[in-house]
């Protein structure tokens, strides 16, 4: 074996035992740091204090909603209505089949959790663990009658005592009889209380659409129900389809607005289209300083000299991706084909002709492919710059979320998000293709 | 020749009449939109823009009063970011390692069976649709404040968006080294480790970098809207308005200066990386 051949021979082995210690290293630090991490974010505390109670609540309201049956106290009629809003209110004379008033005392049908009598000072829950009859005696409740061991979901107090069944929970004070009754699904999704189609099943409806009397004599009936539909007051679906409107247009202004104001900066920025350094330079920077300030802050030193609102919104994502679609686009102006340039200036070409035939061709593509990518990402982005400007589909989810009550709607505006990106995607993938390939 | 001079050219003109009238019908739908946004604005655009600066100017002015004062707010400020910084970081460590796994069930060449293929896809596009911030929200309802909520938001995401673009690294891998090692009878885990992740690796590192950048400011947001780090801090700063924008101006600086730093320091990583260095 030679030096020469030896040295390499030894420089490989050593080269070998560096990645070796290497492989071995990283795993080794990043367990390090998470294990920090794990202790910075406080996790065992976290653990002990997360709310597993919470989770269900959320889970159990995303996908239910309960019907309220109010009795106050010294009362037999009860008012029935959905999630106790006003707006959701059941008229007298139709109320749920599961209720029933009497001249003595109401029957509330509970379905497998039993049923519950309410009479003006006596309340009687019927269960399958016994039978439990409450008096309201002044101020005090009293439990009359009861089985011999008090079930583990009821909570017996002076001033108040509940019953939570599966799918139900009876709350009984001194000032009434409160009984929920959960089902599955989202109420009044299409039809609120007050529209006199709230109660028809699907085959009702299209019976009634297609042959039905006129409910309202001036309009066909399948226009009253696309109206009460549209205006419903619980869901306010009006309202939701602007929203995600407005969210579209920030997107859509705020990447087409980058895009333009990129252009002329992008090319002042090319080494290959502009030959004055220090204004390369220049324009450089500025484009650096708008990429280095996040959206975020643009978007609150925007927000206060526009207002809240849309324009706001996209005039953020306008400047945020003016700067990243900047350096995209003079990086593709640089890489242009050079001798394509040349070829047309060897004709005589100004410089307008010279852009429009020897680079503009060339870097088309790019262009716009780049572009239909930053609107996909910023249909996500207009999402949360909406939240924060209070504009579009954004504002409407944070508003829900921030009652951490209402997480069936929550849930709805979520769905609607989803779909509108997915089918975003899916529409900006094949207009990209399209203008790539020429052909689908 | 079925092409005459005749043909080509009424064509042409009728090309350059489509550009003409595709670019025109973008102009007048920007400018409608821009009036749409405009009508359900708080303020107006003119009257905005002559006030563009004034915030600014006044958060400047305020700060340069108290330029010394700034270094040590940066110092006070520095927990704050560094909670930033490793929510961002453990985010995009959890979440690309998930991306990896996962890519691995959605590539075509890996998996023979379409199915995986697709359902792995579909829930890459799931994971990138939802965004961050509702996630977080959600979270923080269940598991109370703090940096977790929007850490876990954040993994979710990345898991998506790293995942749709690693399944297209493995795409294009080469599949010899990998139907090699199997012949040889190799498990399918160590058909992956030495055949298939010593192509991709450079490429998973470079998009795990761009995807750092991103979620460092996507933390910084989440702040904003509650989730601890810098982005609270710069929100109380902001709120409480003139006699605290000392404190903004130390936040905008730091957050500017970390963006600057990493952009440049992964730009020579990838640099390298695809040097092949």
């Amino acid at each position: 074996m030679t030096d020469a051949s030896h040295k390499t021979a030894l420089n490989i082995h050593r080269h070998m035992r560096a990645r070796v210690v290497a492989a071995a290293a990283l795993p080794l630090l990043t367990l390090f740091y998470l294990a920090y991490v794990g202790f910075a974010f406080d996790v065992p505390k976290l653990m002990r204090e997360a709310e597993g109670r919470n989770a269900a609540i959320l889970l159990r309201d995303a996908s239910h909603y309960k019907i309220h049956v109010d009795t106050p106290a010294g009362q037999i009629k009860p008012s029935v209505s959905v999630e106790g809003e006003r707006k959701g209110r059941y008229a007298d004379d139709r109320l749920p089949a599961w209720v029933e008033p009497g001249t003595t005392q109401t029957i509330i049908d509970l379905g497998a959790d039993g049923s519950v009598s309410v009479r003006p000072t006596i309340t009687t829950i019927f269960t399958a663990d016994g039978q439990f009859e409450i008096l309201r005696d002044g101020r005090k409740l009293r439990l009359v009658t009861a089985p011999d061991i008090v079930p583990e979901n009821m909570r017996v107090g002076p001033r108040r005592i509940t019953l939570t069944g599966d799918n139900s929970r009876v709350t009984i004070t001194p000032r009434g009889t409160l009984v929920y009754r959960y089902f599955f699904g989202w109420e009044m999704f299409w039809f609120a209380r007050d529209s006199r189609f709230a109660d028809m099943s699907l085959a009702t409806l299209m019976r009634v659409a297609a042959v039905g009397d006129r409910v309202d004599p001036e309009h066909t009936n399948v226009r009253v129900m696309l109206s009460d539909i549209w205006h419903n007051p619980v869901w306010r679906h009006n309202e939701v389809v602007w929203a995600i409107g407005e969210t579209l247009l920030m997107a859509f202004l705020g990447t087409l607005g980058g895009a333009i104001l990129a252009t002329p900066l992008a090319l002042l920025a090319a080494r290959n289209i502009n030959p004055l350094a220090p204004v390369r330079a220049f324009i450089r920077r500025v484009l650096d300083f708008v990429r280095g300030v996040d959206a975020l802050v643009w978007t609150i030193v925007l927000a206060r000299a526009f207002g809240p609102g849309p324009m706001t919104g996209a005039l953020a994502i306008m400047i945020t991706d003016a700067g990243g679609l900047g350096k995209l686009f003079s990086e593709a102006a640089e890489s242009a084909n050079q001798r394509t340039l040349e070829g047309v200036k060897s004709t005589g070409a100004g410089s307008a002709p010279l852009l429009r035939f020897g680079l503009l061709p060339q870097i088309l593509p790019v262009l716009v492919s780049q572009t239909l990518y930053l609107f996909e990402s910023n249909i996500r982005s207009a999402t949360i710059v909406g939240a924060i400007v209070g504009g579009g589909i954004g504002l409407l989810i944070t508003q829900s979320l921030a009652t951490q009550k209402d997480w069936e709607e929550v849930a709805y505006y979520l769905s609607l998000i989803i779909v509108m990106i997915m089918f975003v995607d899916h529409l900006s993938s094949r207009l990209r293709l399209w203008l790539i390939h020429g052909d689908k | 020749m079925t092409l005459t001079s005749a043909n080509y050219r009424s064509m042409r003109h009728r090309k350059q009449l489509y550009s003409f009238l595709l670019t025109a019908l973008v102009g007048v739908l920007f400018f409608a939109a821009f009036g749409v946004t405009e009508d359900r604005n708080a303020g107006d655009f003119l009257s905005g823009f002559t006030r563009i600066l004034d915030f600014p100017s006044e958060l400047v002015a305020e700060s340069a009063a108290n330029a010394r004062g700034l270094p040590a707010l940066m110092v006070g400020f520095l927990p704050a970011l560094i909670e930033t910084l490793n929510i961002a970081i453990t985010a995009t460590l959890i979440g690309s390692t998930v991306a990896m796994l996962g890519a691995l069930f959605a590539a075509h060449g890996l998996m023979p069976s379409t199915l995986s293929v697709l359902t792995m896809r579909r829930i890459f596009d799931l994971l990138r649709a939802i965004p961050e911030i509702v996630v977080a929200l959600v979270l923080i309802f269940v598991l109370g404040g703090g940096p977790v909520p929007a850490m876990i938001a954040i993994a979710l995401h990345t898991i998506g968006s790293l995942g749709k673009l690693f399944a297209e690294i493995n795409d294009n891998a080469d599949l010899r080294p990998i139907q090699g090692l199997s012949a040889t009878g190799a498990s399918w885990f160590q058909t992956m480790w030495f055949g298939l992740l010593p192509q991709t690796m450079p490429g998973y590192f470079s998009y795990i970098l761009l995807r750092l950048e991103v979620n460092i400011r996507a933390s910084a947001i989440l702040g904003f809207v509650g989730a601890g780090g810098i982005g609270y801090e710069f929100k109380n700063a902001i709120t409480w308005g003139q006699g605290r924008y000392d404190d903004a101006a130390a936040l905008f600086l730091m957050l500017f200066a970390t963006i600057i730093i990493l952009d440049a320091a992964s730009g020579r990583i990838r640099k390298t990386l695809s040097e092949g260095g």
